[in-house]
């Protein structure tokens, strides 16, 4: 049997030598070109501003510019800017963790009539356009005199995003069922049941969480454009874009700019890549 | 369905026990059923405040002229047939995005699929390819579409300076030529397509080993592998990703709001339904015309979902796994 499947392994070996050494090669340039967009924002932002208007435009710059940094960050408040905009993400963790995980329990392991209905609405009020609610809610916070405030941004968060509670909701019922039912029979209620044995085994998911909604909060643009009205009160995606919309030349500054609003992120998702990845193939999959 | 009872199928009793205890149980489940609410209470308020609400106050305001600050005036369907006869930036942004969505949904899943597969052979340095490809979706949306802007830029960007260089082409106009415009907004779509590359990736990982080994001793190569083990399998991925794209991809507004300032210019090339939509709304104060116009897109996603249902029988699923709302 198997020196039978050795050879006929052996046979095809170089063919399947070559699919890879293609696959290899594709896989190289595509590499190559998925990283030069990355390069030549790193380059622009270290070029004086006479080399933008080079033909045809070096990759490196004549001597590195460090100066840019120093004024993008000078231009616009931009340390203003990222405070703000990590009051937001703070607040908006805070939120999601608080709601989410709580809800997600409600959704596994308590078995209650009407359970299952109420989850397949949820997964259906994922498919609603933001549109669809972004006019009415503009409204109402307008009404209340939220407007120009981060309150719009944060507050929904702490009832709940449908996503994450997927998300947490997969990962719970993962954890048998056996174990929250022993629990109760040793008379656990179910908020004790929850925080001190469901929360402590699910760290990994709820690390996910806070991941996706940092990487949302930092980089949404809808919403702070809506609701923000002084310039001091801005995000950075929305500061980047008014210094884009003023200076619309400069690439140099607005290639520093956006290379310090998007490095953090990579050296996050860096250190945290395992954990990402899972999130992902979290809900990608099982969401078939 | 959820078993009302989950216990009763132990009870062995008498009938008068059985009373008993049914009421006994009818407790259990009333307990069962205050936690369980309590427990997802916060989703519900938000369903109803966040979601329910605004859904329905955006069809009252659709029938109306609003514009804030003055109490909205009914008109009826008056904004529906202003949009559907009278609005030519309207069906210019509906056509625009409808068009981007053919161009782009099947290309970025045949591309997340094509280097999924290819990621999924042994190759030397998996790891490295793959956090490679999945990087650029990390850009936030406004530094994306301000790099786009920089490396398309006709005059001085680096990719009509390569093409120049290398090929001794003069390159397209890129987003500043109406025909080009939509085109190089698809390729900033593949750039950031890892995402998909990611789940495909897990779906491939996820089909069992000897599928493969049972191809291999019937001598399938690797092209009938692919046809008759892969594609199969990963129908229910492409399925999930294609409903979940075509959501997405109605609603684009961040990158093309940015690289043209709101305006979706060369020749309106890039006035998508969402950048019209908020202009009718924020900019003129139409909120009863933008918010008729979001009710028109919510019906669109609905009826391609749906057409996405219904025409979903080339999608295979094995094992009665179907589905996320049964319990597993």
């Amino acid at each position: 049997m198997l020196t039978k499947a050795d050879s006929a392994a052996h046979e095809v070996d170089w063919t399947v030598l070559l699919t890879r050494f293609i696959f290899l090669i594709t896989l190289l340039t595509i590499s190559v070109l998925f990283i030069l967009p990355f390069f030549w924002m790193l380059m622009t932002s270290l070029k004086a501003p006479v080399e933008l208007m080079k033909w045809p435009p070096g990759w490196f710059p004549d001597t590195f510019r460090w100066q840019n940094y120093e004024d993008a960050v000078t231009y616009i408040p931009f340390f203003r800017y990222v405070g703000n905009t990590m009051a937001i993400t703070l607040g908006s963790i805070l939120g999601v963790l608080i709601s989410c995980p709580m809800v997600a329990y409600g959704f596994s392991h308590i078995d209650w009539p009407g359970r299952d209905f109420l989850f397949v609405v949820m997964l259906m009020t994922i498919m609603i356009p933001f549109p669809v609610t972004m006019i009415p809610l503009y409204v109402l916070f307008a009404r209340i005199g939220w407007i120009n405030t981060y309150l719009p941004l944060v507050l929904p968060l702490f009832f709940g995003v449908p996503f994450y509670i997927f998300l947490l909701r997969q990962f719970f019922m993962t954890i048998p069922g056996e174990l929250t039912d022993a629990a109760r029979i040793d008379g656990a209620s179910e908020p004790r049941i929850y925080w001190q044995l469901i929360l402590p085994l699910t760290k990994p998911a709820l690390a996910t969480v806070v991941l996706f909604q940092f990487l949302s909060s930092w980089s949404d643009f809808l919403g702070p454009l809506l609701y923000l009205r002084d310039s001091d009160m801005f995000t950075i995606a929305v500061g980047l874009q008014m210094f884009h919309s003023e200076h619309d030349t400069e690439f140099h500054l607005l290639m520093a700019a956006s290379t310090i609003l998007t490095v953090p992120i990579i050296v996050i998702f860096y250190l945290v890549q395992r954990t990402f990845i899972q999130g992902i193939t979290l809900t990608g999959l099982q969401g078939t | 369905m959820l078993p009302l009872f989950p216990i009763v199928n132990c009870l062995h009793g008498g009938e008068q026990m059985a009373a008993i205890r049914s009421i006994r149980e009818s407790k259990i489940v009333r307990r069962k059923l205050m936690w369980g609410l309590i427990f997802i209470s916060p989703w519900l308020i938000g369903l109803i405040g966040f979601t329910a609400y605004p859904i329905g106050a955006s069809l009252a305001y659709s029938l109306t002229d609003y514009a804030i600050m003055s109490p909205p005036k009914w008109v009826g369907l008056e904004n529906y047939v202003e949009m559907l006869t009278d609005d030519d930036l309207f069906s210019k942004s509906l056509s625009n995005t409808v068009i981007f969505a053919l161009l782009s949904v099947p290309t970025s899943i045949a591309v997340a699929f094509g280097l999924a597969l290819m990621l999924n052979q042994r190759v030397m340095g998996k790891a490295v390819f793959r956090t490679i490809i999945f990087v650029p979706t990390l850009v936030p949306s406004v530094a994306l579409a301000i790099m786009w802007l920089w490396l398309f830029n006709p005059q001085f960007g680096v990719v009509n300076g390569m093409l120049w260089e290398l090929f001794g082409i003069n390159g397209p106009g890129w987003l500043t030529d109406e025909d080009w415009s939509k085109p190089t907004l698809l390729l900033m779509s593949l750039w950031t397509v890892g995402y998909g590359v990611v789940i495909f990736l897990a779906g491939l990982q996820d089909i069992p080993q000897s599928l493969y080994e049972a191809a291999d001793i019937d001598g399938a190569g690797v092209a009938q592998k692919t046809r008759h083990v892969t594609i199969p399998l990963l129908t229910p991925v492409i399925f999930f990703q294609l409903v979940i794209s075509i959501i997405a991809i109605f609603q684009i507004f961040t990158a093309p709001h940015v690289m043209t300032g709101g305006s979706g210019q060369p020749a309106k090339s890039l006035l998508f339904y969402v950048m019209y939509l908020y202009r009718q709304a924020f900019v003129y104060m139409k909120m009863g015309h933008a918010s008729g116009m979001a009710w028109l897109l919510f019906l669109i996603i609905l009826a391609c979902t749906l057409v996405i249902f219904r025409t979903s029988g080339w999608v295979h699923y094995s094992g009665g796994e179907r589905g996320t709302t049964t319990k597993t």
